[in-house]
């Protein structure tokens, strides 16, 4: 019987894993998060994907790999590890009042009340409008949603909607009474307010501020499979360049279950869903194009702006310098706990560098975790 | 509800609620940077690990992936 570990419970992850299960498969499913779900879900899988909470999968949460022998055998593996934001660095973007567009959506779904509140949602993305929508259901003040992406694209890609209606009909849902203004984005956060091209400074509690998604391909780099343009290379059949692992997701969610049932079922249950998955693959790319970032984001980084925050490394001790290995040797951006996950899609926005490569540990650890690896 | 404290002082929280929210209920400020700034929670996901605080004696624990527990010490500097 084939034993399959998927890593990431998120819609793909379990997708994946429910889909191998029901091949027979014996199934572990690992989560570092204390709930399934993902970043989306957060432990509220909505009722219609219950199912794939299948009896039958191992499940493990909070989980931290200090080595493989607490490891189940495994003669696959599927990745599913999600995706992050994208921050880009603007005078006072490190300031506490200022978080991730999804990071304060998370913090209040960890109970964070935040009733009253004023925030300003800033960046870009369809991420922007679920997040406003979602605090002001929790009682928040959206004063303002700021989209970077130019009113044509977005007004294209609005008509472009009618050719889903589900989709036209949530966005207008989630959109209706927001004020929503493309052709912005954040200038200059200072305490307490933050200053947004074309409409001033704005008194705020909150900036909720991410520019799009950035997939998590640190674990697939790690075990080997080749990563292209910021995308872990995969077949039809979900496989990577690594034979046996395979990856799932990172894309909307629609995409992401196509993509985990596909790496869970195998090529001949799999198949039968590529149209599907053809067509979500197509919606997510008009997504991209339309919520391109445009290029005046890139002098929003001012030369005293912080671009590491691990380690305080302001702009201008980067760009004297050629790429990643210079910048880790002079600077030590990219050197702190984050292990540049922060900084360096950053800096490939701003600098057009590739990510540096990856180096166990994944994540940081205790030294007397890695002591425990000696016995 | 779970009782815990931050900084000494009693909190409680409803069960669920992540080590990162029940502080921000408190304060802004997590931990300091290395050249001395007040920082917060940034991606909530337990990646860009800005909301590290001391846990019950052990420092640097993501705030964000961690659950209150009924006695919970939090500390930040």
């Amino acid at each position: 019987m084939t034993r399959t570990l998927v890593i990431g419970g998120g819609p793909a992850g379990l997708a994946a894993a429910w889909a191998a299960a029901q091949s027979g498969e014996t199934v572990t499913l690992l989560d570092d998060n204390p709930t399934l779900g993902g970043q989306i879900w957060r432990g509220r899988i909505p009722a219609r994907y219950r199912r794939f909470l299948d009896p039958r999968i191992t499940v493990q949460t909070v989980l931290q790999v200090h080595s493989a022998s607490q490891l189940p055998p495994a003669d696959r593996i599927i990745l599913a590890t999600g995706a992050r934001e994208l921050f880009l660095p603007f005078p006072g973007w490190t300031l506490p009042h200022v978080l991730g567009a999804g990071g304060l959506q998370a913090i209040v779904k960890g109970g964070l009340p935040i009733a009253g509140k004023r925030i300003v949602v800033a960046g870009s993305g369809p991420l922007l409008l679920a997040v406003a929508a979602y605090l002001r259901r929790r009682g928040a003040r959206i004063l303002l949603v700021a989209e970077q992406a130019p009113y044509p694209r977005i007004a294209a890609f609005t008509r472009s909607l009618w050719r889903h209606p589900a989709k036209l009909l949530e966005a207008a849902q989630l959109g209706f009474g927001l004020r929503y203004r493309p052709d912005s984005w954040p200038l200059r956060a200072d305490p307490g307010s933050v200053t947004l091209q074309g409409h001033g400074v704005i008194a705020c509690d909150y900036l909720a501020c991410g520019f799009g998604l950035v997939v998590n391909t640190e674990l697939a780099e790690l075990l080997g499979c080749q990563v292209e343009n910021g995308r872990v290379l995969t077949d039809p059949d979900q496989r990577t360049t690594v034979p046996h692992i395979f990856f799932a997701g990172a894309g909307s969610v629609d995409r992401s279950l196509l993509e985990g049932q596909i790496a869970g079922f195998g090529p001949a249950r799999g198949r039968a869903l590529h149209a599907a998955r053809a067509a979500a693959v197509a919606f997510d790319r008009g997504i991209d194009e339309a919520f391109a970032l445009r290029s005046e984001l890139k002098s929003l980084t001012t030369p005293e702006t912080i671009v590491c925050r691990c380690e305080d490394v302001p702009f201008s001790a980067i760009w004297p310098q050629r790429d990643w290995r210079s910048v880790k040797l002079q600077t030590r951006c990219g050197m702190g706990p984050c292990q540049g996950r922060i900084c360096g899609p950053a800096l490939a926005h701003l600098c057009g560098w590739p990510a540096a490569s990856v180096r166990p540990p994944l994540f940081p650890t205790r030294l007397e975790n890695l002591l425990d690896l000696r016995d | 509800m779970i009782p815990i404290t931050v900084n000494g002082q009693p909190l409680t929280v409803p069960p669920g609620t992540t080590v990162a929210a029940a502080v921000m209920r408190v304060q802004a400020g997590f931990r300091r940077s290395v050249t001395g700034e007040s920082r917060g929670p940034l991606c909530g996901m337990g990646i860009c690990m800005e909301c590290r605080v001391t846990l019950n004696g052990h420092p640097h624990e993501r705030s964000c992936q961690l659950l209150c527990a009924p006695g919970m010490e939090i500390t930040t500097p």
